[in-house]
């Protein structure tokens, strides 16, 4: 497929769940969608239009947490990066992608223990990185995250 | 029969992904696995931000000490995609030399182990010389053996000198015959076939389901290569082939990583000797708010890293992915069905890191029977010896 004919159809398909569509560069597209969307346009771009799963990356934004999920059509060298916000405001949770790509299943337990976002139907939702004495509801990557363990040692440079 | 759970690790100080693995085993052969990482989380994403943007390369150049130059480059090419950049010629192709030529003595370290895990120290030993050749080359280059703090974002921080080119070429040439030597005596050995052939093998279909990477992706015969898929710097000039086997086994992934050590070494020669003259770096003052994708093909697979900008002069969020974390999940759907003894060289032909595998610890939950790393070792080895004794 074309890249062209690709975003054509995403367009099309989803018309009502496409938030934003940007062009960044010839090898770069992002596409920000609502989050409910995400299983089933992942579904679309990994099983049918063949992408691979790169990775997604959380983003602790002002007002919202931001995930990317980075998909590549290797065979036409285009990235695509589909943008899903998620409001602070409201509980932070998404539906789970690992059913659908085996190689998401990592990355999204790797975002819920670094920003506190919830995988709804993840397969398999242990602590991936973190330490077992590391207390629930510290997410080392939010913003407002605060050092907690004061008597842990650190290298804080010369000082 | 009973199940027994068969604890490896838990740490590895080397690489990115320390992990611990608990395969369960009925009598001899695997029926599942579970890994997990994280004993070595050192929050590097997170310490990126406090750095400036020329301070992340050396950062993130000790993410991993064998294939250092990969993590730097991935990040610097993701900056330069910020501000939607070309690095200058000269710049690229020096780039390019750099991190062949890490990839060249990455997997002959791969080759190297994976030999001593098999039992063939003979191995071991001629691939660990043949690399001393290229860390040489590396020294004479860049000044360092490893950790080459070459990259900047906009260039390299280093220029080849016109004078080492003849040294550096003829210890490059010295290079190929020996490892001809090593392949052939490698690929015609029958106990060998015995122990990778159809050993730990991952499918077609598994590979893409993973999102397997670098090797052992092209192993399995999925031909993809960032260097030709999305050529970086200078790779769509430069003649080389990529290298895909279809079956997925040990063997074919050793057969890769063989014979893509012969195409890095073309490609390394024919950057040497087709070096512009030139700029070698762009000088970047300002990095504007925005976000950037670096992709680059690191020994193990593509390296991916992510760099948002917000106009300050430190990343406001930086997400890095090292290949081996698309990689070691692919365990799981070749080491169930075989036996112990194997799981030292399928868990060792991701090319993960060795320590981990070296730490091994082995408990036998019925009999209270422990074996430590040793003695998988020796499990292995043990079996080589048999298969050896039976060809005799």
């Amino acid at each position: 497929m074309k890249k062209q004919e690709i975003l054509q159809e995403l367009r099309e398909r989803f018309k009502d769940e496409i938030v934003d569509f940007f062009e960044k560069s010839p090898k770069r597209v992002y596409i920000e969608i609502k989050p409910e969307a995400i299983v089933k346009i992942a579904n679309c771009v990994f099983k049918e239009f063949g992408a691979r799963f790169n990775i997604a990356s959380g983003v602790d934004a002002r007002f919202h947490m931001e995930i990317l999920y980075h998909f590549t059509f290797d065979e036409i060298d285009l990235t695509l990066s589909i943008r899903t916000k998620l409001d602070k405001a409201k509980k932070l949770e998404i539906d789970s992608i690992a059913n659908i790509i085996k190689g998401a299943d990592w990355i999204e337990r790797e975002i819920r223990e670094m920003l506190g976002i919830d995988f709804k139907g993840h397969p398999n939702p242990k602590r991936l990185l973190l330490s077992d004495d590391w207390p629930e509801g510290v997410y080392p990557l939010r913003r407002d995250y605060k050092e907690w363990d004061k008597g842990a040692i650190r290298d804080r440079g010369a000082d | 029969m009973g199940k027994t759970i068969v604890p490896i690790g838990p740490y590895h100080p080397l690489q990115e992904e320390p992990e611990f693995f608990s395969l369960t085993v009925e009598g001899e052969k695997v029926v599942d696995v579970d890994v997990q990482i994280g004993y070595n989380h050192r929050g590097i994403e997170k310490l990126s931000e406090t750095k400036t943007f020329d301070q992340v390369p050396f950062v993130v150049e000790r993410i991993c000490g064998i294939c250092s130059t990969s993590h730097p480059f991935a990040y610097v090419r993701a900056v330069e995609d910020i501000i939607g950049v070309e690095v200058p010629q000269r710049a690229q192709y020096i780039r390019v030399i750099i991190a062949e030529g890490e990839r060249i003595h990455s997997h002959l370290l791969w080759l190297g182990l994976a030999g001593h895990f098999l039992g063939y120290n003979t191995v071991f030993m001629w691939a660990w010389k043949i690399r001393e050749e290229i860390l040489d080359v590396m020294e004479i280059l860049s000044g360092n053996r490893n950790n080459y703090a070459m990259f900047k974002p906009g260039g390299v921080r280093r220029d080849i000198k016109k004078e080492d080119i003849p040294t550096v070429i003829k210890k490059i040439d010295s290079i190929p015959p020996t490892l001809e030597m090593l392949k052939k005596a490698v690929m015609d050995d029958p106990v060998l076939h015995s122990r990778t052939k159809g050993v730990g093998v991952l499918t077609k279909e598994e590979a893409i389901n993973y999102c397997a990477l670098g090797p052992v992706a092209r192993a399995s015969g999925v031909a993809k290569d960032i260097r030709k898929d999305s050529p970086y710097e200078v790779y769509d000039k430069i003649p080389w082939d990529m290298i895909v086997t279809q079956n997925g086994d040990v063997f074919d992934k050793l057969v890769v990583r063989v014979l893509e050590t012969f195409e890095s070494i073309k490609i390394m020669k024919y950057c040497l000797l087709n070096l512009p003259d030139g700029e070698i770096d762009l000088k970047l003052k300002n990095i504007p708010a925005g976000e950037g994708i670096g992709r680059i093909e690191a020994p193990r697979g593509e390296c991916f890293h992510y760099v948002k900008s917000d106009g300050t002069n430190s990343p406001a969020r930086h997400k890095i992915r090292a290949p081996t974390f698309m990689n070691l999940p692919t365990y799981k759907a070749t080491i169930v069905g075989e036996t112990i003894s194997d799981a030292t060289i399928i868990l060792a032909a991701a090319d993960p890191c060795y320590c981990c595998t070296e730490r091994i610890s082995v408990r036998n939950t019925k009999g209270n029977k422990i074996y430590s790393g040793e003695d998988l070792v020796r499990l292995s080895q043990e079996k080589t010896e048999k298969i050896r004794e039976k060809i005799k």
